[in-house]
């Protein structure tokens, strides 16, 4: 078996803006995926938008700067994740495919183990 | 006994790397080995003779050598040779599909699957199919694809370490997800047979390895899927459309149109061959993209004369096809087909929509064929700059050569 990282990824200003009832169905498809696949999940979190962030860098000099924001500014940005366990890449990417994403899509990045 | 080797590297590299696969469980390891049994073929062959069954001999070589190599790697640790790879090892307990009256078992669909895995890049599905399944060497793939050593040797050995650390597993896809999975293999060996059809680039118009080859992996798909419409309809219409290959070019190496070449020298026993699969491959509803496309080139086989082809025929079978696969290529070939049905107006109006069509900027063919239609109906400035168009997008130099000759036609 081997972990996976599945990042969620969307667009945030439709996150935002959607309204109580596609926010409700979007909170009961994250259930309903949590009790389908209880047995591979490991974890997972949603996160608060990319205003909240905070990146830090180090230049070549070795200083280094804090700004406001997402460490890459793209439209769709990272909203959570889960990490699951799986025999292999289908596996995952089949249990990925349960993740609801109606802003945008997921990206399967198996976990590396170190010896 | 060379000659031996090199035949038995053709026939069999596939069949031996996907059974020392399951050995080594790992693809770089177990390509290792394989080079070493054909290696070691060279120089025992000569004394033992040629074994009744070369797959066998080499394959027992190989999986020797992996498990050899894996126990000396394995020195102070716990023999476990799979360890490393559990997604190959997983399967490699599972029981064959296949297997050779030898006992072992035949993995060539798992190979190929691996290789044509919708995760890896299409370029990538290519390579690896190639490489591994084909057994050409990197330099050999990348003249293919008219890209050079290095890249194309990055870009394998990016999709090897894919498929090692996400796991990309050894395995025949299950039941439910075999049509679509199969598809994605059909579509690398149709690639492969197109780009040796008429070649990217260079001096001739056919690269007739790369045809074979495809041809070969259809073969074994054939062989290992039997039954299977979609593989029939390929194999199909790989074997119609070769077997215009001899009428192709004349004598001089210059390129000959459908219309004008000399159908006594097509290929009888492939088209026979073709006709047969075809007609199978269209029993089933209803047809997917392959067999309609063979049965495109099986209407082609059946005239005697261009002059007597069944365009209208032809146009409804596109139409069938573009319902399944909306491809600009396919839409293309469909307005060329209502040309020659209704007439050049008819297929150019046909065409005018693709003509902003983003995926069809850089293809020659919409270019040559909006100026044939042109030229046909007089309109000879227009031709004269679509063909101009046409070289343009053109590197093979035998079409370069026919579409030169074309614009000094209109010239004189």
């Amino acid at each position: 078996m081997a972990e996976y990282l599945i990042l969620i990824y969307g667009d945030e200003q439709s996150l935002m803006s959607a309204d109580e009832a596609i926010f409700a169905e979007l909170m009961s498809g994250h259930e309903e995926f949590g009790k389908k696949h209880h047995q591979s999940i490991r974890g997972g979190n949603a996160l608060q938008p990319t205003s909240t962030a905070t990146s830090i860098r180090r230049d070549a000099s070795g200083s280094v700067s804090v700004t406001d924001g997402a460490f890459a500014e793209t439209k769709e940005a990272l909203g959570g994740y889960y990490v699951v366990e799986a025999a292999d890449l289908d596996e995952a990417l089949s249990i990925a495919k349960d993740v609801p994403t109606p802003f945008g899509g997921v990206e399967v990045r198996p976990i590396r183990v170190f010896d | 006994m060379e000659a031996a080797v090199a035949e038995a590297h053709r026939r069999e590299w596939g069949f031996v790397l996907a059974a020392t696969v399951r050995v080594a469980g790992d693809i770089d390891l177990a390509e290792e080995c394989v080079q070493d049994a054909y290696a070691r073929a060279l120089t025992a062959w000569p004394a033992i003779g040629i074994p009744r069954s070369p797959g066998a001999w080499l394959t027992t070589v190989a999986r020797r050598r992996a498990l050899d190599l894996l126990r000396r790697k394995g020195t102070g640790e716990r023999l476990e040779p799979l360890a490393a790879y559990p997604a190959l090892a997983a399967e490699a307990s599972g029981s064959a599909e296949h297997s050779t009256a030898a006992g072992i078992p035949d993995d060539r669909l798992r190979l190929i699957f691996t290789c044509c895995h919708p995760a890896l890049s299409p370029d990538a599905r290519v390579a690896l199919t190639l490489r591994l399944v084909c057994g050409l060497a990197t330099p050999e793939v990348a003249r293919a694809f008219l890209v050079s050593d290095t890249t194309m040797a990055a870009r394998i050995t990016r999709a090897k370490k894919k498929i090692a650390a996400a796991r990309i597993p050894y395995r025949v896809p299950h039941h439910d997800e075999l049509p679509e999975r199969l598809l994605a293999v059909l579509d690398v060996v149709h690639l492969v047979f197109t780009t040796g059809h008429t070649a990217p680039a260079g001096s001739d118009l056919t690269r007739g390895d790369l045809v074979e080859h495809a041809a070969d992996l259809a073969r074994m798909l054939a062989e290992l899927l039997p039954g299977d419409p979609d593989v029939e309809g390929l194999l199909a219409l790989i074997l119609l459309t070769d077997a215009r290959r001899p009428a192709r070019v004349d004598e001089a190496g210059r390129l000959v149109l459908l219309a004008d070449q000399d159908r006594a020298g097509w290929d009888r026993s492939r088209i026979e061959e073709g006709l047969g699969l075809v007609r199978r491959a269209l029993s089933r509803r209803p047809p997917g993209r392959y067999p309609l496309m063979a049965a495109i080139a099986a209407v082609h086989s059946a005239a005697p004369r261009f002059e007597v082809t069944d365009w209208e025929e032809i146009v409804r079978l596109y139409d069938l096809l573009l319902a399944k696969w909306p491809s600009p290529v396919v839409a293309l070939n469909r307005a060329v087909a209502i040309g020659f049905a209704n007439g050049p107006a008819a297929g150019l109006a046909a065409m005018e929509p693709l003509t902003s069509e983003p995926a069809l900027a850089g293809y020659s063919y919409l270019a040559s064929a909006r100026a044939e239609f042109l030229a046909r109906l007089g309109r000879d400035g227009d031709a004269r700059l679509a063909y101009e168009e046409a070289l343009m997008l053109s590197e093979n130099e035998v079409e370069r050569d026919f579409l030169g000759g074309r614009l000094r036609a209109l010239d004189g």
